[in-house]
């Protein structure tokens, strides 16, 4: 039997009537056109499908969709402003933080999560932030520097 | 296939469902349920009832010099609390080092326990301990189970289908004594442990070992104590010799297999470092030394 999901995604209240075993990635990129969030592994392993669900990293293509009812999921798409880009996706972009590109939405998710609760991380720190984030063209040191980069700027500290 | 779905708020309105619908099993995070049924190993089962809005269950903290964490604490409350660093380390050392950032801000340790893997991270930990674990069942209350006996057969516990983890107990520990988990681990994240070891050391006054409870991780179908090894340690010398017989007597008593991760004679190898590592830690705690968490990390290219 379909049950009804009511969640917000990126700020947008959406609801699909959908199967209990649908995961959260799926139902994102097949029944609400949110194609930003990327299938990797579709085990948990690669990170590719990282969103934050109140604020928390998640997995979505291991999550049950019926279980972020009621919440605030946010998706690489919901990170950019009307006018600008998120610090952390500049830095990225200008860094070359990205080369095929496929990591790079749950590379973003995960470092606004580390952000969040450590504003000024160490290099080690951001390594143990990206943990569960694969980049399989292996770019890891732009990324960690775009994430330094990135943080400086939101600390208010010129780059 | 998943027919059936609820997300009952209270413990009591959960612990119906169990009852009355034998295909209902719980889920909190789904980092193990879910992550099994996309990868091929175990379906979702027909009903599901995902526990995770029950907000009794989510309490943790110290109360009378216990630790008392809800089922649906997460690992990375644990790994954050100072409380547990500084009291229960070993514990805190095997949180901080589960999955990766997401797997431990959704994971839970009632999930981890329950979900019953010979490979574990948090089990071995609350055996060296002495924790218990509450099962709650509808018509028949509450009943402790302790951590050590709750694990049968790889994914299978004590508990009945009914019952639902609610509680984990650890009491408080020993004066002079310390503890620590250390894991043997191809890479940093995402792992779990090739083998493990827990321990929790007691110190006597003049500095000998009084009592040592040790459990092992991935050598056996559930994590298992090791009494030959506990039994080497008794009344012996705090220093690398004693650690290091220890060591040997685990591993000469250990049953691993061999698998795609490792074979059985890597294993019962590196069983022997890994548990020397694993009492220096402890022992240097116990002492009142900083051991830096995770002691996973500390561990690596110690000469012990």
């Amino acid at each position: 039997m379909p049950e009804l999901l009511q969640l917000t995604v990126d700020g947008v209240a959406l609801s699909a009537a959908i199967e209990p075993d649908r995961t959260l990635l799926r139902v994102l990129r097949d029944d609400l056109g949110r194609t930003g969030t990327k299938e990797g592994c579709d085990d948990s392993e690669c990170g590719a499908c990282m969103v934050l669900i109140d604020g928390r990293p998640v997995n979505s293509c291991s999550y049950l969709a019926l279980q972020a009812a009621g919440c605030e999921v946010t998706t690489v798409e919901g990170l950019a402003g009307v006018e600008a880009l998120h610090p952390l996706q500049r830095a990225f972009l200008e860094g070359g933080g990205i080369q095929c590109g496929f990591c790079t939405p749950g590379m973003l998710i995960s470092a606004v999560a580390l952000l969040a609760r450590d504003p000024d991380p160490s290099e080690d720190a951001i390594r143990d932030g990206l943990a569960g984030n694969l980049c399989r063209c292996t770019g890891y040191q732009p990324i960690v520097r775009a994430v330094q980069r990135a943080a400086a700027e939101m600390r208010g500290e010129t780059a | 296939m998943t027919t059936r779905f609820a997300a009952p708020t209270t413990i009591e309105a959960a612990l119906a469902i169990l009852s009355a619908d034998r295909d209902a099993r719980p889920v909190a995070g789904g980092t193990d349920l879910v992550v099994a049924a996309r990868q091929g190993r175990k379906p979702l089962p027909a009903s599901i009832v995902a526990i995770d809005r029950i907000a009794e269950l989510a309490q943790h903290g110290v109360s009378d010099r216990a630790l008392v964490l809800g089922g649906l604490t997460t690992h990375d409350w644990i790994a954050s609390s100072a409380d547990v660093a500084a009291i229960w380390a070993a514990l805190a050392d095997a949180a901080s080092i589960i999955g990766s950032p997401a797997t431990r801000a959704t994971g839970t340790i009632g999930g981890n326990l329950m979900n019953a893997s010979p490979a574990a991270e948090t089990t071995g930990p609350l055996i060296v301990l002495g924790a218990n674990v509450m099962l709650r069942a509808i018509g028949r209350g509450s009943r402790i189970v302790p951590v050590e006996g709750l694990a049968v057969a790889p994914g299978r516990t004590v508990a009945s289908a009914d019952e639902l983890l609610t509680t984990v107990i650890v009491p408080p520990q020993p004066e002079n004594s310390g503890s620590a988990y250390v894991r043997l681990e191809y890479r940093r994240a995402m792992e779990i442990a090739v083998v493990g070891a827990a321990a929790r050391v007691t110190l006597s006054d003049d500095g000998r070992i009084a009592a040592a409870r040790i459990a092992l991780t991935s050598v056996a179908p559930t994590v298992v104590r090791a009494p030959e090894a506990e039994a080497a340690l008794a009344s012996g010398t705090a220093d690398p010799s004693t650690f290091r017989a220890a060591a040997e007597a685990a591993a000469a008593a250990a049953q691993p297999i061999d698998d795609v991760r490792a074979s059985a004679e890597y294993r019962r190898a590196m069983l022997v470092v890994v548990v020397a590592r694993t009492l220096a830690a402890a022992v240097a705690r116990a002492r009142g030394e900083a051991i830096p968490m995770p002691a996973s990390r500390w561990a690596h290219g110690q000469e012990v």
